[in-house]
């Protein structure tokens, strides 16, 4: 998320005029900012000719929106199969308490956005928790406080 | 080299890389997938690339960043060739000592080889992990550069289809496929050549364009298989599409990959740019006049998006909600054409049918189900990762001789299978193998039939029978300490979570079951309650829509029907006997074993732990919620489950 | 997909042993009620396409071997199909369908009588709201979509989250506010919500699909 923004115009021109872009530039604007703004959203809606409901639907639907800013840094914990199996739930209600955020959610002082994922495809490694981009394989508690620690 | 103009000179190219090799020079494939990755293979490639550069060598090395060689719970794995070496657990800093006592010398490093039994294994083949398996779709997967089109190239790549573009009539490709006895490997098991046949039918009778698209969605958690294709051999995908699309008429196809596999967009998206600057997408491939491209579409993260109609939807730029079947997509599908949806595995098996034929396929695997499988074997398993084997394999093979069976001393006790639509299949159904007995339709009618055979061979339809389905290829091994009621909650909770809501038994039925099995996890119910969750679960199956509400009960009914003792065990005795359901558990520190070393006291929410440093600690089982914070840290397994 | 299955024409076909035939296009709902056979419904509309959300529709088909539960709003016959209204199957979905239908729309009369004449009168759901009456049964969306073109409201969030919505919750200048929604309502609930979704219409700008 540290690249630099691009020019919401400039990601808007790389789609044709057409209601079937919809999702890709949504996905686009979300890659580039974090989440969608009410304005970008009327924007992207007024290129594409889409309805706003239409929009509206797709980002509260599909998880990979957001419609809040993200935090500095994210939190990822595994709850897929392996990872379930293995204890990730622990995890995840311990960066709960510690850090004194819901799962979905981003802390008030934007430090830390805590999210629960379905496989990150490192089962090998379960229980996985993604820090920013860094992968903590075998991860317990202990493991995790001082990872959280260091940042 | 820019377009290529037609097969000779495609032949030619691939000729003169072939006659440059040099079967002499040191090639390290250092593994890439996404559990090595994470087990840090990046900066293992980057040490042996630096490494390269430097050392004193006949010839100098290639360095190669491959796909997924399978075993993935033994990353970062590196493999030498020509020496034919296999190392395991990898770290940057045994660079130094491999380049110089294989790459310079001719020694090998034994303490970095896999151990079986003690026995050290020296080349990959040695490994009944890999001994066992039979590679057809992963062939090149591990084995070449998913950036370098001529690796791929050098690999075979685009032969089939250039045989099918200029020797075969589409309709014989159509043929080629069916007879081969390919079926979907998405989950449906779906003859894959009928539905081709159906569709090249219906543009026949009504002209008009006609699309194909492969399905990368591959939600289901824990499974990696298409993953680890479209990472590792981006080529395979498009070619086996590029034959689709020629044999059933179609000049645009999508690839429908989920968001949470940038590495696979990002291989395929560059495979795409090789192919179309080479000409073998575009305009007129390889001069034959055939035209067809493709292009990528993210998935934004939903499960039901592996549906196909909701797959439509997304493509089209609406919200990913199922549609009635029929019409199918194959007669009226993506902007109201017909479309065939096929899972990337299935498109990736193609390109091997033409290349060997239909004949040598099919005897691969069993009689109904042929060919090979993919398989993410996770879970309670020694050797966790990627197999291929052919179908009709037994799970006792898979599970206990491929995968090394369970950890420690636990005991095997099921597999789940399919995905969060799949079911759970206890051990029993897979003891020694019998063999790789080929089974008729007409044998497998009763499920008792299934448990007489002893040895559960892996193809569509004795999953059916036993309850389950094959799925994707997803299997979760599960070892005594996992709870049955737990995991179908859990799958149920996934699927209460992805359901798109617009049925209501989809919607508030699978919330209804996961209250059921709430309760029994708290130790609370009826025995009765069995039978009216068994009587909702049916409601759902068959008031649903799509195929996640109708499959979503799968986890629920064949863990009850098999487990019974155990969900009665939660309800009446009040107790989980694999000791997960948090309500029904008491934590104790065993004084013998525990030493005393403080780090549970730190963790412990509660401050319910009590003890003085170098002394056994205890825990107050009445301010204990269970968090399970101490188990997890304790270092000596001295935190059990009463 | 049935080769038999061709456009045009009347499909013969059993409803509860009875001999029916369907018109061209027709649905098995659609031939049930053109025969006075009855099936209840509450999202179908014929003003609008057939959602299929609240199957409460399905009935039990048999063809050949294979016998299905399916939503006969939705599915088309084929000659020679046997449709059961009433079989167990059918009576166990119609039962949990009416059963969660209480819980998800407990403050709506019509909900009630519908389940009191199929016996229903309580539900093992857990209730969210007790003055909720919307079963999300899609008519509304679907009638300011197809009908009125104008878009105002859609289904936000997904699963049991799924909500009745107008983009960022508030209510929409592009409701035109012709009430079109209300009186598809099977329910009564957007009688009590519209002030939700309808906007001022003074300061409707022509945003949204009505360029
Ligand atoms: C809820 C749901 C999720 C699905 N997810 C996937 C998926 O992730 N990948 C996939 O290939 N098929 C998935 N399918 C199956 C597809 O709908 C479809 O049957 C398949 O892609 C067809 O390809 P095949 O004939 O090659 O198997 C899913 C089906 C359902 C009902
Ligand atoms: S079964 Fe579930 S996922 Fe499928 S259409 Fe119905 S609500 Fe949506
Ligand atoms: S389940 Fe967590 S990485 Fe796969
Ligand atoms: S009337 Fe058919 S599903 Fe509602």
């Amino acid at each position: 998320m540290k690249k630099a923004r691009q020019d919401i115009d400039s990601i808007l021109e790389k789609y044709p005029r057409h209601a079937h872009h919809l999702i890709s530039l949504l996905q686009d604007v979300q890659e580039a900012y974090g989440y969608i703004s009410p304005e970008h959203l009327t924007l992207v809606c007024d290129h594409v000719g889409a309805p706003l409901t239409q929009a509206w639907a797709i980002i509260s639907f599909y998880k990979s929106f957001s419609l809040e800013p993200r935090g500095e840094h994210e939190i990822k914990v595994c709850l897929g199969t392996t990872c379930h199996l293995k204890g990730g739930d622990r995890l995840a209600r311990m960066c709960e308490r510690d850090l004194e955020v819901k799962r979905g959610q981003t802390t008030r002082d934007q430090r830390f956005s805590l999210d629960t994922v379905k496989c990150v495809g490192a089962c090998a490694l379960a229980p996985v928790v993604m820090v920013d981009d860094g992968y903590l394989g075998k991860a317990n508690i202990h493991s995790l406080k001082e990872r959280l620690k260091k940042l | 080299m820019g377009k290529i103009k037609d097969v000779q000179e495609l032949e030619a190219w691939r000729d003169r890389l072939l006659a440059a090799w040099n079967p002499e020079q040191p090639v390290v494939r250092v593994c890439s997938g996404p559990g090595c990755l994470a087990q840090g293979a990046d900066q293992v490639a980057k040490a042996f690339k630096a490494a390269a550069k430097k050392g004193k060598f006949k010839v100098a090395p290639l360095i190669k960043e491959t796909g997924c060689h399978g075993l993935c719970s033994k990353g970062t794995l590196v493999n030498l060739a020509p020496a034919d070496i296999f190392y395991v657990r990898v770290q940057p800093q045994d660079v130094p000592e491999i380049v110089e006592t294989s790459l310079v010398k001719n020694g090998v490093v034994e303490r970095l080889l896999y151990r079986e039994n003690g026995k050290r294994c020296r080349s990959a083949a040695d490994i009944p992990f890999y001994r066992l398996q039979e590679k057809v779709v992963l062939k090149n997967v591990g084995d070449i550069d998913p950036l370098s089109f001529e690796d791929a190239l050098a690999a075979g790549a685009y032969r089939s289809m250039a045989r099918a573009l200029t020797r075969m009539t589409p309709d014989e490709v159509i043929e080629t496929v069916r007879l081969s006895g390919l079926r979907g490997r998405g989950g449906g098991g779906f003859p894959t050549g009928y539905k081709w046949r159906l569709a090249a039918d219906q543009t026949r009778q009504n002209p008009g364009p006609l699309y194909i698209i492969a399905n990368g969605e591959e939600g289901d958690p824990g499974a990696f298989m298409d993953r680890a294709i479209m990472e590792g051999d981006p080529h395979t995908v498009i070619e086996g599409m590029i034959i689709g699309a020629y044999a059933m008429g179609s000049h645009q196809g999508f690839l429908y990959v989920r968001h949470e596999y940038p590495i696979a967009l990002h291989h395929l998206t560059i495979a795409i740019k090789q192919a179309r600057r080479h000409g073998l997408l575009g305009r007129n491939i390889l001069g034959t006049g055939f035209s067809f491209d493709l292009e990528i579409h993210r998935g934004a993260g939903a499960y039901v998006c592996g549906e196909e109609t909701a797959i439509i939807a997304s493509l089209e730029g609406r919200v990913g909600v199922p549609v009635t079947r029929p019409p199918y997509p194959a007669e009226h599908g993506l902007w109201g054409r017909p479309t065939i949806i096929n899972n990337v595995e299935t498109w990736a098996n193609v390109p091997h049918i033409i290349d060997k034929g239909a004949e040598w396929y099919a005897g691969l695997g069993v009689s109904h189900s042929t060919g090979t499988k993919i398989f993410s074997l996770v879970g309670k398993v020694n050797n966790t990762g990627l197999v291929e084997v052919p179908m009709g394999t037994t799970l006792g093979r898979l599970v206990e001789e491929i995968g090394g069976g369970v950890p420690g001393q636990a005991r095997f006790k099921a597999v789940q299978t399919g995905g969060p639509s799949g079911g759970i299949i206890p051990y029993e159904f897979k003891d020694i193998s019998t063999g790789d007995r080929k089974l008729s339709r007409g044998e497998l009618t009763s499920p008792d039939m299934v448990l007489e055979t002893s040895g559960f061979p892996v193809e569509f339809e004795s999953f059916v029978q036993a309850g389950s389905i094959l799925g994707g290829g997803g299997m979760i091994v599960m070892d005594d300490k996992d709870c049955v009621v737990d995991l179908a909650r859990y799958f149920l909770n996934f699927l209460g979570e992805e359901s798109c809501g617009k049925c209501l038994p989809c919607r508030l039925g699978l919330k209804g079951m996961l209250e059921f099995l709430d309760n029994f996890a708290q130790g609370r119910g009826d025995p009765e309650d069995i039978e009216v969750l068994q009587s909702l679960a049916q409601a759902v199956m068959d008031g649903s829509l799509c195929g996640l509400g109708r499959s979503a009960p799968n986890s629920v009914l064949t863990s009850i029907r098999y487990f019974r003792e155990e969900y009665l065990a939660h309800i009446q005795e009040h107790r989980c006997p694999a000791g997960v359901c948090r309500d029904l558990i008491t934590y104790r520190i065993d004084q013998e074993i525990c030493d005393g070393c403080g780090l549970c006291l730190e963790v412990c929410p509660q401050n319910c732990i009590a003890g003085r440093k170098k002394k056994p600690y205890s825990i107050d089982s009445k301010a204990c919620t269970r968090c399970g914070s101490c188990q997890d840290v304790c270092p000596m397994d001295a935190v059990i489950v009463v | 997909m049935n080769p038999k299955n061709k456009p045009g024409g009347l499909i013969k076909f059993v409803i509860d042993g009875q001999k029916v035939e369907a018109g061209p296009g027709w649905s098995i709902l659609e031939t049930a009620r053109h025969h006075h056979i009855h099936i209840p419904t509450l999202c179908f509309h014929p003003a609008v396409t057939p959602w299929g959300s609240c199957r409460l529709c399905v009935v039990e088909t048999r063809y050949g071997k294979r016998s299905q539960v399916v939503a006969s709003c939705l599915t088309r016959p084929v000659p020679e199909l046997e449709v059961m209204t009433n079989s167990e199957r059918v009576q166990n979905v119609r039962r949990w369908v009416l059963e969660m239908l209480l819980a998800e729309c407990p403050a709506s009369r019509e909900v009630k009588d519908l389940a009191a004449q199929y016996g229903v009168t309580s539900t093992r759901f857990a209730i969210k709201d007790p003055n909720e009456e919307c079963l999300k049964c899609g008519r509304c969306v679907a009638v300011c979509h197809e009908v009125v073109g104008v878009n105002a409201l859609t289904f936000g969030s997904r699963g049991v989250t799924k909500q009745l919505e107008t983009p960022h919750r508030v209510p929409n200048n592009a409701c035109v506010g012709c009430g079109c929604c209300v009186s598809v309502c099977p329910t009564g609930a957007l009688q009590a919500r519209l002030d939700t979704v309808r906007g001022d219409l003074a300061r409707r700008t022509g945003h949204g699909f009505a360029h």
